[in-house]
């Protein structure tokens, strides 16, 4: 008989994203996925100016705050028709590229690589094993004996506290861990290392968007940059220089550690490059412009049906009415008044809570389509389109990372094999890759710009009577995130944040349809149903990002995460 | 050199009461002068990317709403004596707080010898952005409470002039 199992990870008062899964003989039959969090921004927005949208959006998450001030920005820009100053592109386009950096490091190394990494069994491997194993796969200077065994110790010393601390959540010892304790011990080096990594490219994001951990430098019609090569407070030169060195520091660790562990994970469990595809129509947009109107981008963007990369039709500005027409979103099985699907301009947000009803409601999330179909977002649908697209970059660092896996696989790995959940993690460490040369061009480009004696950065804003309606989007860490914003007389009289993860972790559709994360679990084994660590790995694989809205501090209990098993 | 204190707001402003740890750090900016030796942060909802901030910090004081059996707008204060009791187990992904930061800064290295938590007991966390106003009280009296608190430590505050 079928098991069903609920993982939950909530705290006590607020729930964020739950995942239902029926079982049969050791594999899921069925998924589904429920964003278990109300989010209402739309309605914070409504009257309110423009200009002012994306110092609210920036704050809907905790990890990416920039995308929605970029996507923010851009759609009122959108409905104005306002160019944006050349300087202004490229400051914005570093800050996509660093945050974009700093997200996926985070995610495979803090977020996810524990999913396939035992760090217990870490405490058994030989540095000077690991250290052999670190120097065949590749050049990188921080894989000495004497570092890993000094990160060891360190591991030692949070086990023999009985504090496992941050690491204390894992499976350790689970049957499905596969890894070798000397691999284990190389990955828990990376892991510390990749805490260095992220904190430097991530202060690039902090110089271009002030002090404070919220960027402060957007504006509808450019940034707040003011560029003076000789003065004191403001982009400098020298400042300029300084984010160049951090640039290239974090590119060393991108290319010859994060790209190598994903391609040495996917090798070590090449069984997952069979489970996990789901979904198989794939959407995202092109970015970094390098034009005023959004009209030239530095990385494409498209759609690719039903996996069949020939079929790629690309997205070709900010006003592409191939992407505009083709987004709906439908709430048939999402908490919300009716079962209408709209376009975002058209939605409304009512909410009406159910119970979680299988074959009706049980979801805050909406259900976007593309065309009619659901579609997967991020950086796999991102690397797939770009790929199909031509772009060098993404070809070059595609490739590079197939024949590694190939290589340690002792087997020809082809580029099918992305379409998996090991897929989705070696596509966001080329996409890392990529975003790292083109971040190194959007500097260049900035410096020669200033170069040529232009200090812009700024384009007024003009609101006129009557109704605009305007649309941002922006290909985030997560994958493809658009805002849809109605102005009226210059305030605002509708606004909609289709996110990433809405695509990825949205419920079946208006046709029953299930989405990405629903879809891509059904046929994964499940080796214990008490501890479902294969779900967590192909959720995990897509960086969902339902969770952010709240936190809370939680002094008196430790217990977040709940796996109830239900007969 | 004086000790650095970092005063560490966090919370999500656009769920009302869930934002208390932000509006309590505005609120001091607003009604007070520091020396350079503090300094106010509204780290909102971010979790790693506060870690550049913790370096050199002699003493942190966090200001959050916090998961507690007392009874909404209550105001509790504790000197973290045990930042790693505070680690919680987490598997929603995208979901590094603050607890997830102490433990980074413990592995790293760089956690603060002296961790204050002024913590705010949530009453209302729907999506607005007005708290409600018994949480709005509590705020003002954590705002006292650190003004006291770096007073004992003998920092001198001045009020605003405005």
């Amino acid at each position: 008989m079928a098991k069903r199992i609920v993982v939950d990870p909530i705290t006590r008062i607020e729930g964020h994203l739950r995942i239902d899964c029926e079982i049969d003989n050791g594999r899921i039959t069925k998924a589904w996925s429920s964003g278990q969090m109300w989010r209402g921004i739309e309605l914070i927005l409504q009257g309110r100016d423009p200009r002012d949208a994306w110092i609210f959006t920036q704050r809907i998450c905790g990890v990416c705050t920039t995308v929605h001030a970029i996507a923010s920005v851009r759609a009122v820009e959108n409905a104005l028709n306002l160019e944006v100053p050349l300087n202004a592109q490229y400051i914005r386009n570093m800050i996509v590229g660093a945050h974009g950096i700093f997200d996926h490091i985070v995610h495979f190394y803090h977020l996810s690589a524990l999913d396939w990494v035992d760090i217990v069994s870490a405490l058994k491997g030989s540095p000077k094993g690991a250290a052999a194993l670190g120097q065949q796969l590749s050049p990188w200077p921080r894989n000495s004996e004497q570092e890993i065994k000094a990160v060891q110790e360190k591991l030692k010393g949070f086990v023999g506290s009985g504090q496992l601390g941050i690491f204390a959540s894992g499976y350790w010892g689970h049957p499905a861990m596969k890894l070798s304790p000397d691999v284990n011990l190389l990955a828990a080096t990376h892991y510390f290392q990749a805490l260095e990594y992220q904190r430097k490219i991530n202060k690039v994001v902090a110089i271009l968007g002030s002090k404070t951990p919220h960027i402060q430098n957007m504006a509808v019609g450019g940034v707040a940059n003011p560029i003076n090569p000789d003065s004191q407070s403001t982009l400098t030169i020298e400042r300029l220089l300084y984010i160049k060195t951090l640039i290239d520091e974090v590119g060393d660790f991108i290319k010859n550690v994060y790209m190598v562990d994903v391609a040495a994970i996917g090798a070590f469990y090449a069984d997952w490059t069979k489970y996990g595809a789901g979904v198989t129509n794939y959407l995202s947009v092109p970015d970094m412009p390098l034009d005023t109107k959004g009209t030239v981008f530095d990385l494409p963007g498209g759609y690719i049906g039903d996996g069949k990369v020939g079929s790629f039709k690309p997205i070709t500005s900010f006003n592409d009415d191939f992407f505009k027409q083709g987004v709906k979103e439908g709430i048939k099985h999402s908490w919300y008044k009716g079962d209408w699907d709209r376009h975002p301009w058209e939605e409304e947000t009512v909410p009406q809570h159910t119970d979680f009803q299988d074959n009706g409601k049980y979801s805050w999330v909406k259900s976007p389509t593309f065309n009619g179909k659901p579609a997967q977002v991020g950086p796999l649908a991102n690397v797939l389109g770009m790929y199909a697209a031509g772009h060098g970059p993404t070809k070059r660092y595609t490739d590079i990372m197939l024949e590694t896996v190939s290589k340690l696989a002792g087997a020809k790995v082809g580029i099918e094999a992305l379409h998996s959940t090991i897929g989705r993690h070696a596509a966001r460490s080329v996409r890392c890759a990529v975003l790292h040369d083109s971040l190194l061009g959007q500097w260049q480009s900035l410096m020669d710009n200033i170069g040529r004696g232009d200090y812009a950065t700024f384009n007024q804003p003009v609101f006129p009577k009557g109704e605009q309606r305007g649309m941002g989007f922006h290909e985030a860490p997560r994958g493809m995130l658009s805002h849809w914003v109605v102005i009226q007389d210059g305030k605002i009289k509708n606004y909609q944040c289709v996110v990433p993860s809405t695509w990825n972790a949205g419920p079946r559709n208006n046709n029953d349809a299930p989405g990405p994360y629903e879809a891509s679990l059904v046929g994964n084994p499940v080796a214990d149903p008490e501890k479902p660590l294969e779900v967590l790995r192909t959720v995990h694989s897509f960086d969902p990002c339902l969770a952010c809205a709240i936190h809370l501090l939680d002094p008196e209990s430790r217990e977040i995460v709940t796996v109830r098993t239900v007969a | 050199m004086a000790d650095k204190i970092l005063v560490l707001g966090v919370g999500n402003v656009l769920l009302s009461d869930e934002g208390a740890g932000v509006r309590a750090v505005e609120q001091l900016q607003r009604s007070y002068v520091f020396s350079p030796q503090v300094e106010l942060i509204d780290g909102g909802t971010m979790g790693l990317d506060l870690l550049g901030y913790l370096d050199d910090t002699s003493h942190l004081f966090i200001i959050d709403a916090i998961v507690s059996s007392k009874p909404p707008g209550s105001v509790v204060i504790e000197k973290l004596l045990d930042p790693p009791a505070y680690f919680r187990q987490k598997i929603s992904p995208h979901q590094i707080g603050i607890s997830e930061l102490l433990a980074v800064a413990a592995m790293q290295d760089c956690l603060p010898p002296s961790i204050t938590l002024f913590g705010i007991v949530p009453l209302d966390l729907s999506t607005g952005i007005e708290m409600s106003p018994m949480v709005n009280a509590a705020v003002e009296q954590v705002v006292l409470a650190v003004v006291e608190e770096l007073d004992l430590m003998g920092v001198k505050v001045g009020a605003a002039s405005c």
